[in-house]
């Protein structure tokens, strides 16, 4: 099998990306930013509430969490559902007691489906961030811009019915995106997204869009499902990583400092559970008693930032 | 190598037991050389028959902006911490990085790091290149790193570890020193060429931190007790023996670099720097103390 001559020419290699959706920066050299109360680490909890039908859909792909049986897959059905049912209002309970507010990055049909648990978050304080449709409502470049036009507006506009609200805020199932997705959100008013995982800070993409980092290497998927650690193991990577920040947030040989933030994005049906839930218990106790400490939705975070642009 | 035969035959047999004497600088036991690869991923690659750069079409937003972290964020975590503790980097490197984040390279260059090839980009894969193609990646390698960093690279790490039945032998030909790409010991090794010499210094997969993390599913803690035991292990063998051995440590800034995890890497580093054994080496410098020794032996 031979390749063709032009496998060894290279027409986006220069300075800068091999594409213009952002521009390229260090972290450690940009202005520092400063969050509230003189904190130095932006704790942001972000939770995703999915709704996955028990008739999954491959195309684009299958989503993260989806079916895996034949159908009917009663034990994966359910098993997400739980998330929705039970663990999340451990999760809610849980953020009251520690007076901290987060993200719930939302499908349209967990709003249509669950106003109980819409209600319950908003009276609350948290935030909502758009999540699609339901799970499955994926995104890749291999969707027409029709298609796509049409899932992203759907997703927002059942979202705001249900909830009574616009969410300012957008993630993508598995944080994925097609060439068009950044233009598609700006048309439909939507201030940030939280797929790109390549910063710990927001910094804006070329089309405005503002791009606030959701880390996928300390979700509780990656750690816990992916990785099979303990919520215990987990809890003690969160310190660990809070520690770091708040140190480097300080200064270090290579950067003055400045704001930091620390990405926690749970999954009810992983977390929520009964043998978990106490792991995240504690954790939320001891971040909320370190003096760096702002625990603060997405949207306010990306406010405070902007207002220092 | 010796193409379509059951044994490559890339190298001759050599027990563990036994081994020639290999002193390392200082009556030191292990040399212990960091190799941190600095990358770069393109974002909408040419398709290669025999492997697809990303799982979903492109752009696979999850899958470049998770790399991408290593040339805006952890590079200099990664490399800070390094060098607090003496270690110099030998550079697996994208050549393309010093065309694209000229930056990152500087920074390397500034530290006293060494630099060898990783292909172009970790995105274009050598499998069915012919002679000609794999020449001008080689020359391409060559040219780039020597007018980014002064340095005629010494060593090759086929990018995403693919490579051509004449890799080897086109190295050799080039007046290259060490392929990173046999992982059959614990001590630089003969590799058996068309024509001049080539040594095997061990690099490693077990102790990299992509397997530590993504294939094995470490947590940062874990990946340190790793590295740990690695090192004391080989520091008593090569002690007893009186033939050094080598450690690899192979870093991506993108994993070793999360917040999580550079913490816990920052005191096995620690713990193998304050080792009296710990021989922190350059690439280049553990291949010419063996071929100054054992290698001329064997030859």
């Amino acid at each position: 099998m031979t390749l063709p001559a032009d496998y060894i020419t290279y027409p986006r290699r220069r300075e800068g990306y091999d594409h213009d959706l952002y521009a390229w920066s260090n972290m450690h050299d940009r202005a520092p930013v400063s969050w509230p109360d003189g904190k130095s680490v932006a704790v942001w909890l972000c939770v995703s509430l999915e709704w996955f039908p028990i008739t999954p859909e491959d195309k684009p792909f299958r989503a993260p969490g989806h079916m895996v049986t034949p159908y009917p897959d009663y034990r994966h059905y359910t098993v997400r559902d739980y998330g929705n049912r039970v663990g999340v209002w451990r999760m809610l309970d849980a953020f009251k007691a520690a007076g901290v507010r987060a993200s719930f990055a939302t499908n349209a049909a967990i709003a249509e489906r669950y106003p109980q648990l819409i209600e319950a978050v908003l009276a609350d304080g948290h935030e909502i961030i758009a999540h699609s449709t339901d799970m499955n409502g994926t995104i890749t470049s291999d969707l027409t811009e029709t298609q796509e036009r049409a899932l992203i507006a759907d997703s927002l506009s059942r979202l705001e019915a249900a909830s009574g609200v616009r969410p300012k805020g957008w993630l993508s199932i598995a944080r994925s995106q097609s060439w068009r997705t950044l233009n598609l959100l700006a048309e439909h008013g939507i201030a940030y997204t939280c797929d790109w995982v390549n910063d710990e800070l927001p910094y804006r993409m070329a089309n405005g869009v503002v791009n606030l980092p959701l880390n996928t290497e300390l979700s509780d998927r990656a750690i816990i499902a992916a990785q099979q650690h303990s919520a215990q193991g987990w809890a003690q990577m969160m310190r660990d990583a809070f520690d770091w920040l708040a140190l480097e947030a300080s200064g270090t040989a290579y950067t003055q400092g400045g704001g930091r933030m620390l990405p926690i994005h749970l999954t009810p049906y992983i977390m929520g559970l009964p043998y978990r839930i106490g792991a995240l218990e504690e954790l939320l106790a001891d971040l909320c008693a370190r003096k760096e400490a702002w625990f603060a939705p997405g949207a306010e975070i990306v406010e405070q930032w902007e207002r220092q642009q | 190598m010796d193409e379509g035969a059951p044994d490559p035959g890339l190298y001759d047999y050599q027990p563990y037991r036994n081994r020639p004497k290999l002193a390392w600088p200082d009556g030191r036991s292990c040399a212990v050389w960091v190799a941190p690869n600095l990358e770069y991923y393109e974002i909408d690659p040419p398709a290669n028959p025999q492997r697809k750069p990303w799982a979903r079409a492109h752009p696979d937003v999850a899958g470049f902006s998770y790399r991408d972290h290593s040339n805006r964020v952890s590079h200099w975590r990664m490399a800070d911490v390094m060098s607090r503790h003496g270690f110099p980097g030998s550079v697996s490197l994208s050549v393309a990085l010093c065309d694209h984040h000229p930056q990152v390279v500087a920074d390397g260059v500034a530290r006293g790091w060494e630099f060898f090839s990783h292909g172009i980009y970790n995105t274009r894969y050598s499998y069915g290149m012919t002679e000609e193609q794999e020449r001008a990646i080689i020359e391409d390698s060559i040219a780039t790193v020597q007018r980014a960093t002064g340095q005629r690279i010494r060593g090759w790490l086929a990018p995403a570890l693919t490579h051509t039945p004449r890799t080897l032998d086109l190295l050799a030909e080039y007046d290259f020193d060490y392929t990173c790409d046999l992982y059959h010991d614990d001590q630089v090794q003969e590799v058996k060429v068309a024509s001049g010499q080539l040594a095997s210094i061990p690099y490693s997969l077990e102790v990299n931190d992509h397997y530590g993390f993504n294939v094995y599913g470490m947590s940062g803690r874990e990946y340190a007790d790793c590295l740990i035991r690695q090192f004391d292990r080989l520091a008593d063998e090569g002690e007893r023996t009186g033939s050094g051995t080598v450690m690899c440590i192979p870093l991506h800034a993108y994993l070793i670099g999360q917040p999580h995890r550079i913490g816990p890497f920052e005191e096995a580093l620690a713990h193998i720097a304050a080792d009296p054994r710990c021989w922190k080496a350059r690439a280049g410098e553990v291949v010419d103390a063996w071929r100054g020794q054992v290698g001329r032996a064997q030859q």
